[in-house]
């Protein structure tokens, strides 16, 4: 009779195995939650110690443009101004991220509405394809074609923002126009033939319907681009000259966050003022990218609810 | 202007728009093709890599670039496809489940360098590994799991509910539904995912430029004891992969012939892309067609 008892309540095996499945699952997940709270920490750690244990004031920071960490500037401070790298940044996100739109826009309208066709058996696979190209093949590219077009075109040395500007604008060119096409895609049929119908040509249909229904997604595409854009290194870092000082034109030297953290990382010792330096501009970059996310979440939300009015 | 002739105008201007961006893309891929492709030889991939001479090869690279993407594909995708399966088939619709996955996202939109910088602090310097193929794939791997976990979800979201409903209908647990019958149905879509995200960690350079090191010292291809530290499958040595001798040997400029070299290497490594894609779409095709037997 115990034996039943027993048997009743103890667990059954399958029962055991599904819990110990549950339990697996759910450490990998929380692993990789984990590892995402370790990057901020470690990164936040290092880059917090300038102004904390160097004392370094977080304005003078943002706003100093002189980069010398180890020498004093001209106000007896350590010269750690990050104005020039954090220009660098935001100019050649802007730019690349203006001159590529009206091209991705235009493809994708033509890929979606124009000729469906051709996009889906051309334009298409090719897009998605240079989406995987590394970003070290386009810098390599940028080296040897843009640089020199640059330098003989608009003088200078061919390095700076101009350079830098051409290469991730092709670089996220197809980003930006492969999340187009879908956006433009998931804009329902019956909204065209609606408007068709009223007798408006195809451009009218396009930019009157189609285009505006479709803003959230495009907007999406754009500031996706512009987070690459934004966090790309070795591309960027490869063309742009590497000078740290306020950009005065786009054809002299520049730097980027990310250009100088390549570059200076490895030749820094841990925990002295110049790696720390560093490391803030390491946290910049990571607070932007979560900006970057906060503003596609945003988006996101705003669309669907135009959607469902 | 009437309507139409705006029309006209408007459709012109796309078409030159498309052609336009087209050339740009194809002038692209030709450039690599044309420029790197002649540079290719058996000597070329087998041979190593010389510093101050020309001549020399992507051997090792090559040979570093496999053997990371592999570790780093043989740690994450255990890891993604538990955290795939919980998010998909275990996890409430609540606020939680929407922060982890919001936190999910945030990883995979990090810019990759930031990526490697973590890599070298944790694992490099915290750890103690060293400059070595075993961060190098631990940094590849925190830059891959998130696209990872998201495309298996993806892929098991898929899978129709009756599928589920026909395993608890034979008295199938939860997990064991899961791992034997949802996950093999996802199977090629779970395949196409983990192949074309071999693709983006084959190229990937920032992330391992401070993890697995800037240097490929010359190994004994003779000696496959892992433990030895000039054996290919030495994981605690420093490897230099294919993307990363492409931007070092072009920011530091002391190879005599380093156009030709990097042309040669840019063309193997959009070669493999290409090859990724190709792979992911041909095995998910083919795979699917087995299984459901079409």
């Amino acid at each position: 009779m115990d034996k039943i008892r027993a048997s009743l309540l103890k667990k059954s095996i399958a029962s055991k195995i599904e819990r110990r499945g549950k339990i697996i699952s759910l450490t990998c997940l929380a692993l990789i939650i984990l590892v995402v709270f370790l990057i901020f920490y470690f990164v936040a750690s290092r880059g917090l110690a300038t102004f904390f244990q160097n004392h370094i004031n977080f304005w003078q920071f943002l706003s100093g443009t002189q980069w010398n960490p180890g020498t004093t500037g001209t106000n007896g401070q350590p010269a750690v101004g990050a104005l020039p790298m954090i220009v660098g940044s935001f100019l050649i996100t802007i730019l690349s991220a203006l001159v590529a739109t009206p091209f991705a826009i235009g493809t994708a309208v033509f890929m979606t509405e124009i000729s469906p066709r051709r996009g889906a058996q051309i334009l298409r696979p090719v897009t998605e394809l240079l989406v995987g190209i590394p970003s070290v093949v386009y810098g390599f590219i940028g080296l040897q074609v843009v640089v020199p077009f640059v330098r003989n075109t608009f003088g200078g040395s061919g390095y700076g923002i101009l350079s830098g500007t051409f290469v991730l604008f092709v670089m996220i060119l197809p980003t930006v126009t492969s999340m187009s096409a879908d956006a433009l895609n998931a804009v329902p049929r019956y909204y065209r033939e609606a408007s068709l119908a009223l007798g408006a040509t195809r451009w009218q249909t396009i930019y009157k319907v189609v285009l505006r229904a479709a803003i959230p997604g495009m907007l999406t595409a754009i500031v996706f681009g512009m987070a690459r854009a934004f966090g790309e290194a070795l591309a960027v870092q490869m063309v742009i000259g590497n000078a740290t000082l306020l950009p005065q034109n786009l054809v002299s030297p520049a730097s980027t966050l990310t250009s100088i953290l390549t570059m200076g990382i490895g030749n820094t010792v841990m925990g002295s003022l110049q790696n720390n330096a560093l490391w803030s501009l390491a946290m910049i970059l990571l607070l932007m990218s979560l900006v970057f996310n906060m503003v596609i979440r945003y988006i996101g939300r705003k669309g669907k609810l135009n959607n469902e009015r | 202007m009437n309507a139409k002739r705006i029309d006209k105008i408007a459709t012109g201007v796309l078409y030159a728009i498309a052609a336009f961006v087209v050339i740009i893309l194809v002038a692209l891929l030709g450039y690599i093709l044309v420029q790197g492709v002649p540079e290719i030889s058996w000597h070329f991939l087998t041979s190593p890599a010389l510093s101050f001479e020309a001549g020399g090869g992507i051997g090792i690279q090559l040979f570093n670039s496999f053997y990371l993407l592999f570790l780093a594909l043989l740690i994450s995708l255990p890891i993604s496809l538990g955290a795939g399966i919980y998010l998909n088939e275990y996890a409430p619709q609540n606020t939680i489940t929407g922060l982890i996955r919001t936190t999910i996202e945030i990883l995979s939109s990090l810019p990759s360098v930031v990526v490697g910088l973590f890599g070298y602090l944790f694992f490099v310097v915290q750890f103690k590994l060293g400059f070595s193929i075993l961060s190098g794939a631990f940094a590849l791997t925190v830059f891959n799991l998130p696209i990872l976990t998201r495309s298996i979800e993806e892929a098991l979201a898929n899978i129709s509910n009756d599928q589920r409903e026909a395993g608890y209908a034979l008295g199938l647990s939860r997990w064991e539904t899961v791992t034997k019958i949802v996950v093999p149905a996802a199977l090629p879509s779970i395949i196409t995912g983990v192949v074309l995200s071999a693709g983006r960690i084959f190229g990937e350079a920032a992330a391992l430029i401070y993890t697995a090191g800037q240097s490929a010292p010359a190994l004994n291809f003779h000696d496959w004891n892992p433990f030895n530290i000039s054996s290919p499958l030495s994981p605690m040595r420093p490897a230099e992969t294919l993307a990363v001798h492409i931007w070092k040997i072009n920011s530091e400029g002391i190879m005599p012939d380093a156009k030709a070299v990097s042309a040669g290497a840019s063309a193997v490594l959009i070669i493999a892309v290409l090859l990724f894609n190709f792979l992911a779409r041909w095995l998910g095709k083919r795979l699917y067609k087995h299984l459901t037997a079409e």
